[in-house]
């Protein structure tokens, strides 16, 4: 015990204290940098619309890689993989056909019922799917947001870009049908792209504000599933959209109020290519989901500032 | 000069205690803002009620003001719930401030927890990658630097094998590789130094040795002294949200040191809160100093206002400088302890001999329950003193480390 009390309270282990010496011996004694004004500012005023853009720019990689961490968990974690994104809208269309084609035949424009109802299933199930996953989202990613900073909206953009992928896998199988019923593609496919953006626009106009609510009050994750059955209802999935546009008479274009009924209305005209494009439908939905997408957005970004807080 | 690299000006962070007494339901939150106005009205007429609306608001950080310069390591100190991991959740801008500002400048990197966002389904690849991503490097750097990551982390074989077949410690070794591999300019910590085994300890602290030599900045938060005090050449030392002292930091880890001594001796003298249902009701020791080598209980106390189960309950023993000297584990092998309302978990742990040198020894504890887990540190102080008896006069406690050992000395006089 000769050593019995040294200049420190505590001896830190040597080796330890050796490689700190070595490290801190070579600290430069000045650092210059000319920089005067600050690259962060961090008070309480809330990010502006343009900034918030800038910034979701600047963590696209991010959001690639939550849609890719998102996608690969989930189709590892399942036995069927992939195949779960086909067999899901070719069940509903089997039951519809049976139900609404055969029993209760419904007129599906003249084209075969089985056909004219997967169409309008797919961009549908690309809506209910990311309506769903953006909803879970940012309750799902609490971890995450109390540990790290990126922009919060990451979060349900990358819910939105995942259900594109399935989205994907059943348009192989629409091929396959409109194969079967001999229909042939035509140059009206190319409406196809900015269609499937306006069905995104709307799931994610939904989504914010379900998925900031969702934060707050759980209740969210109840009401939605209820939510989007009486939806799918109320658009014409199962059903043509004459049958509520024709009822309206001049006022047809109202049914676009509810953009799914513009975005599966077009949807049919761009696959089956049947009569004119319903611009009037499409015009007033393209106008709700703007609407949507504003308003969703503003109220995500006045709450996300306690997300961190409350989750 | 070096030029400032954070400057912090009246940073105030307050939390509304009320959404954490609300059930968070849609009803309850409606009936409260219809409640609103009314009991603003009743504010303007009684200051009473005005005194009791501040109740049940909460600053965790009040009036802090700050500079630090490029190239410094400033470490910060405090108790539990000073502030400190709100100053860095602020800094790293997870939470907004409610008051004042705070300038960076340099590109932030903040390392509040390790392998934030690992998925156990994913391979070390994978992790690695999107880590990296979460920590902010872009897909490029984190490609430039992928071998360099995996060789740090020693787990170069299991690269492309699912996270959840690796042990912990090479799980814990391969997200804290990718963090000691973000380059930013300023760099955020929060008391992620407790990882992983001595070995690999001492390779991070080289790292963050290396990170400071770069002229970066490092703002650490640790509750290990001896590490800060190795770090960092200043610290900052906050109670209750406001700068108490920010100085050479030897003198700052005195005075926190000093401040310490009136923390809770002993037993607790009020209930602590564990998560949302549950709350600590008793805690310690008994008796209250305990005699070197003698025998002592260990009470816990939880109760709880909705039925769940504790799995994992661990009492933490650190000594005056905080480092950890051991812990008690409280699990059975019959598995979790399930709780209610009407009946709540009470345990005692018994020690035979209680192996500690003389000293003052801070008690926290670690607990998972069905609602997460917590761990609590500094919850009470625990005094051991010398035993009397004994025909030797002992060496003087500073240099008899901390355990005391039970033991006897006979002479072998067998001819060799």
């Amino acid at each position: 015990m000769g050593d019995g009390g040294g200049s420190r309270q505590t001896p830190p282990s040597p080796d330890l204290l050796f490689v700190l010496d070595k490290a801190l011996a070579q600290v430069p004694s000045t650092v210059e940098t000319t920089r005067v004004t600050p690259s962060l500012v961090i008070d309480q005023t809330a990010t502006g619309l343009r900034q918030g853009l800038r910034d979701v720019w600047a963590y696209r990689e991010l959001l690639y890689f939550l849609t890719w961490r998102d996608l690969k968990v989930r189709y590892r974690q399942t036995a069927l993989g992939a195949s779960w994104a086909i067999l899901q809208p070719l069940t509903t269309m089997v039951i519809f056909s049976v139900v609404f084609g055969g029993l209760a035949k419904l007129p599906s424009d003249g084209v075969p019922y089985p056909l004219f109802s997967f169409t309008a299933l797919l961009p549908w199930n690309l809506f209910a799917g990311a309506v769903a996953r953006v909803t879970a989202s940012v309750v799902g990613q609490a971890n995450l947001i109390n540990k790290v900073y990126f922009p919060r909206v990451l979060i349900p953009l990358s819910g939105t870009a995942s259900a594109l992928v399935d989205f994907a896998c059943s348009f192989v199988i629409l091929l396959a049908i409109m194969g079967y019923y001999a229909y042939l593609p035509t140059w009206r496919l190319i409406a196809l792209p900015g269609l499937l953006l306006l069905a995104m626009g709307a799931a994610l106009g939904i989504g914010l504000w379900f998925a900031a609510l969702n934060v707050r009050y759980r209740d969210v994750t109840y009401v939605v599933p209820f939510l989007v059955q009486i939806w799918l209802y109320a658009s014409p999935v199962a059903y043509s959209s004459r049958l509520v546009t024709e009822r309206l008479g001049d006022w047809g274009w109202l049914y676009g109020l509810n953009p799914l009924a513009g975005i599966v209305d077009g949807f049919r005209w761009a696959v089956l290519g049947a009569g004119a494009f319903p611009a009037g439908l499409v015009g007033t939905s393209l106008v709700t989901v703007v609407v949507l997408l504003l308003g969703g957005w503003a109220y995500f970004r006045r709450t996300e500032d306690s997300f961190a807080d409350i989750v | 000069m070096s030029a400032i690299a954070v400057r912090v000006e009246g940073l105030g962070k307050r939390y509304d205690m009320a959404p954490a007494i609300s059930s968070g339901l849609l009803g309850d939150e409606l009936a409260a803002s219809i409640a609103r106005p009314w009991r603003k009205a009743r504010a303007w007429f009684n200051r009473e009620a005005a005194a009791a609306d501040n109740a049940r608001t909460f600053w965790a950080l009040r009036n802090l003001s700050f500079e630090l310069k490029h190239g410094e390591a400033v470490g910060i100190i405090g108790r539990n719930g000073a502030g400190k991991s709100t100053l860095l959740k602020v800094l790293s801008r997870i939470t907004k401030p409610t008051e004042g500002r705070a300038e960076l400048f340099g590109r932030v990197g903040s390392l509040l927890e390790v392998g934030t966002g690992f998925h156990p389904e994913l391979s070390g690849r994978d992790n690695v990658y999107l880590n990296g991503a979460i920590l902010g490097m872009h897909r490029r750097e984190i490609r430039q630097r992928f071998d360099e990551i995996v060789a740090f982390a020693e787990v170069e074989r299991f690269i492309d094998t699912p996270v959840k077949h690796y042990s912990s410690g090479m799980a814990v070794r391969l997200a804290f590789a990718v963090a000691a591999h973000l380059e930013p300019e300023i760099l955020l910590v929060d008391e992620v130094l407790a990882v992983g085994d001595t070995a690999f300890q001492k390779k991070c602290l080289g790292k963050m040795g290396d990170v400071t030599r770069e002229g970066r900045t490092v703002i650490l938060v640790s509750h290990d002294l001896t590490s800060i005090q190795m770090l960092c050449r200043r610290a900052l030392r906050i109670a209750h949200g406001q700068v108490l002292g920010f100085g050479p930091v030897d003198d700052e880890v005195r005075a926190y040191l000093d401040d310490a001594k009136f923390f809770a001796r002993g037993a607790l003298d009020h209930a602590i809160e564990l998560s949302p249902n549950a709350r600590l009701e008793a805690f310690g020791f008994a008796p209250h100093v305990v005699v070197s080598g003698a025998a002592a209980e260990f009470r816990v106390k939880a109760v709880v206002t909705e039925a769940m189960r504790f799995h994992e309950i661990a009492v933490l023993i650190h000594d005056s400088m905080n480092r950890r000297i051991g812990v008690l584990d409280l699990r059975v092998a019959t598995g979790p302890y399930a709780a209610t309302p009407d009946e709540p978990l009470e345990l005692v742990a018994e020690v035979r001999a209680l192996p500690l040198v003389e000293g003052e020894y801070r008690i926290g504890l670690s607990i998972r329950t069905d609602e997460g887990h917590a761990i609590k540190y500094d919850v009470v102080t625990l005094d051991v003193v010398s035993k009397s008896e004994g025909d030797v006069v002992p060496y003087q406690a500073s240099v008899r480390g901390v355990v005391a050992f039970d033991h006897s000395v006979r002479r072998d006089r067998s001819p060799s």
